[in-house]
């Protein structure tokens, strides 16, 4: 459906993406994941058709982006990662400059805003100047209009971002309703509890690709274990654990000690060090790797081989 | 390019400028002060001039020969001053702009038929006011000694070889405000094409709003038509207003064609435009196409274009940059048609100008507005 060839693009000497190839399959959500300024913004712009492709290719079906720009953009939806509608404007009249923009008939205009405004929750604050819409409701008024036109591949730049988990979890049922009507959606974010939500992902780090496949594919990637524990004294434990030789990493998160280790490490070494501290553990198990997980262990392991990255 | 869109721009456009205080300021009242100001305030003819007589001779003669000034409608006597103390004083704290000091033999000079000298003090410190005022006085005092002259009988038998007679054509009354509110409606289309447009697509790139734009099918010739529109509507509105205030309020009638004035108006207002949107689409920051406006549009125009500062008296190389300013040709065409009832072929050159400049603008826009973030 979507494939992107070896594109690259600098800024100045700035390589914001680093010949990437991606391929993005028909009616799926597909997450973009990485963290900031890792090129999320820049690939979806060129995606887009908004931005210029220092080399390589975008294909919508085998049609290059560089060359049919206006007839790709007919059947896109983009929603950029700030609200990009006007603040002055009410909901209606934010939808209507869009609706005429994109020339919908008058005969379908009615009906299509009717269920904009429903699914999107947004009926009753229609009147309501967007500056005065509430995050949540500003990502669902800008989802309303870069789907005015029913297009049929959706890019969405960090939508859920700065969006409270409600509205959030709101927002992806609505992408779901799309998907079963056969909306291909590219949606990007840093948050890795969303790419397990995706169909299929793409992890980017500094402008290259680092993995991609689907989200349960991602985790075979990870080499090595993660333990979750509660322990007696939490920052206690993860000072004298992190230093363990075979802990890859360590976080508290929450309530819990989070212990990445290596494919090898024997887990009773953890108990063995908490004993010799004085520290009791009240609660122990091996669980899946996050995608987060597999996120930092893949950075860090393409860190590790720098030289390999020159002979490809 | 589709209407359908272009209208759906103006449309929004509209809703900005009227929910936006600013635009209807600019829109509206500023014009409406500018003609109030240039009208009643920001007159160059000099009246009133304050003056002041030192009369050493206090005589009939001198009495006569200082009515002739306070009576001129020119000067507007301070009163008689008794030393040159007086005098200094009077011209230094600004009570006076003048002090004729007459000679304690003026009548009988006068009446001997001697050469008689009168002095005067001027306040030199408003050059202009002052040569001005000097151009009355020498006048003034012209016509007194023309009245001797004639009244003289032995010198009544004599006829002057040469007099000249002099007609002022098309502004009779040479009442500056007749020159100043034509040239006026330039200036305050300016401010609506050329100020006001340069925020237009400036705005959209700084709140992010263009991104979002440029993913849709517009294109740029729609957004740039669709987008001046409105302001090309505001400036006309704004045309009528002061044609009519400018006949209501200040007599100053239209005497050429009014359909012609319209057109050409309108010619210039979209070349304005066109300046207007080129800074707003290369600037992409409100306060940048702003100053860029000011200075290259606005300020050139106030200055260098014969509104207010006639041309003629400019360095040389300063009159090569005015064949530049469009609101120099504009003003031309305006005072043309204002007062002197120009029909096109007069003015035709002018407006070829203005036709040119208008169609490189808007060239300029279009190549410029680029459907890319980068």
């Amino acid at each position: 459906m979507i494939e992107i060839k070896n594109l690259t693009k600098d800024f100045n000497s700035l390589k914001a993406i680093d010949n990437l190839s991606l391929k993005v399959p028909e009616n799926e959500i597909f997450g973009l994941i990485g963290p900031d300024g890792s090129g999320k913004t820049t690939l979806m712009r060129m995606l887009a058709g908004i931005m210029n492709l220092t080399a390589g290719d975008i294909l919508y079906k085998d049609k290059s982006i560089a060359k049919n720009t206006e007839e790709i953009k007919a059947f896109l939806g983009y929603m950029p990662q700030k609200f990009s509608l006007y603040g002055d404007l009410s909901v209606i009249e934010n939808i209507n400059f869009y609706a005429d923009i994109y020339l919908v008939p008058k005969k379908e205009r009615a009906e299509t805003i009717k269920k904009l405004l429903s699914f999107s929750n947004l009926s009753d604050f229609k009147d309501r100047p967007a500056d005065k819409l509430s995050g949540g409701m500003k990502q669902k008024l800008g989802l309303s209009c870069a789907l005015i036109h029913k297009p049929r591949i959706l890019l969405l730049d960090e939508p859920t971002n700065g969006v409270d988990p409600l509205s959030r979890r709101e927002f992806w049922n609505i992408l779901y309703d799309l998907k079963t009507q056969g909306v291909t959606i590219l949606i990007s974010t840093p948050y890795m509890d969303e790419a397990a939500r995706c169909d299929g992902i793409a992890l980017i780090d500094k402008g290259k690709l680092v993995f991609t496949g689907s989200p349960k594919k991602i985790r075979e990637e990870y080499a090595g274990n993660v333990i979750e524990m509660i322990t007696s004294d939490n920052i206690l434990a993860f000072e004298a654990v992190s230093v363990l030789e075979g802990v890859s990493d360590a976080s508290i998160v929450g309530e819990v000690l989070h212990i990445n280790t290596a494919i090898d490490f024997p887990p009773e070494t953890i108990n063995n060090k908490l004993r010799e501290i004085s520290i009791s553990i009240i609660d122990k198990k091996s669980i899946e790797p996050t995608i987060e997980d597999v996120y930092i262990y893949l950075t860090k392991e393409r860190q590790k081989l720098p030289s390999e990255d020159h002979k490809k | 390019m589709n209407f359908k869109r272009l209208v759906a721009i103006s449309r929004k456009e509209f809703i900005h400028i009227r929910r936006d205080t600013r635009s209807l300021l600019f829109s509206f009242l500023i014009p409406f002060v500018l003609l109030l100001l240039f009208g009643y305030a920001l007159s160059l003819d000099i009246k009133n001039i304050p003056f002041s007589v030192l009369d050493y001779n206090d005589s009939a003669a001198s009495r006569e020969f200082v009515s002739g000034f306070s009576q001129s409608g020119y000067f507007d006597l301070k009163g008689y001053l008794n030393s040159e103390a007086e005098l200094k004083n009077t011209i230094d704290s600004g009570k006076s702009l003048a002090v004729i000091v007459i000679p304690p033999d003026f009548e009988k000079n006068l009446k001997a038929s001697n050469k008689v000298t009168v002095q005067t003090i001027i306040d030199g410190t408003n050059s202009n006011k002052a040569s001005i005022a000097l151009g009355y006085i020498n006048a003034i005092s012209q016509s007194y000694s023309a009245r001797i002259f004639t009244e003289d009988k032995v010198l009544k038998e004599m006829k002057a070889p040469l007099s000249s007679e002099i007609r002022v054509w098309y502004n009779e009354k040479l009442d500056s405000r007749n020159f100043i509110i034509p040239g006026l409606i330039a200036i305050i289309m300016l401010i609506i094409a050329s100020l006001l447009t340069s925020q237009v697509i400036s705005r959209e790139w700084e709140n992010g709003t263009m991104e979002q734009l440029i993913v849709s099918p517009v294109k740029p010739i729609e957004l740039i038509f669709g987008k001046l529109l409105p302001y090309f509507i505001i400036g006309m509105i704004d045309l009528s207003v002061i044609i009519i205030l400018g006949k209501t309020l200040f007599k100053v009638y239209l005497r050429g064609n009014i359909l012609l004035l319209f057109v050409l108006s309108s010619l210039f207002m979209i070349g304005a435009l066109g300046m207007g949107i080129t800074i707003s689409i290369i600037a992409k920051s409100q306060v940048v196409s702003y100053q860029l406006a000011l200075l290259t549009s606005f300020l050139p125009s106030y200055i260098l274009s014969g509104l207010v500062f006639p041309i003629s008296s400019m360095p040389k190389i300063i009159q090569y940059i005015t064949y530049l300013v469009p609101a120099k040709y504009f003003i031309i065409i305006l005072r043309g048609i204002y007062l002197k009832a120009n029909t096109f072929f007069i003015l035709a050159m002018d407006v070829l100008y203005l036709g040119v400049f208008a169609l490189l603008m808007f060239i300029i826009a279009n190549f410029r507005l680029v459907k890319k973030l980068d």
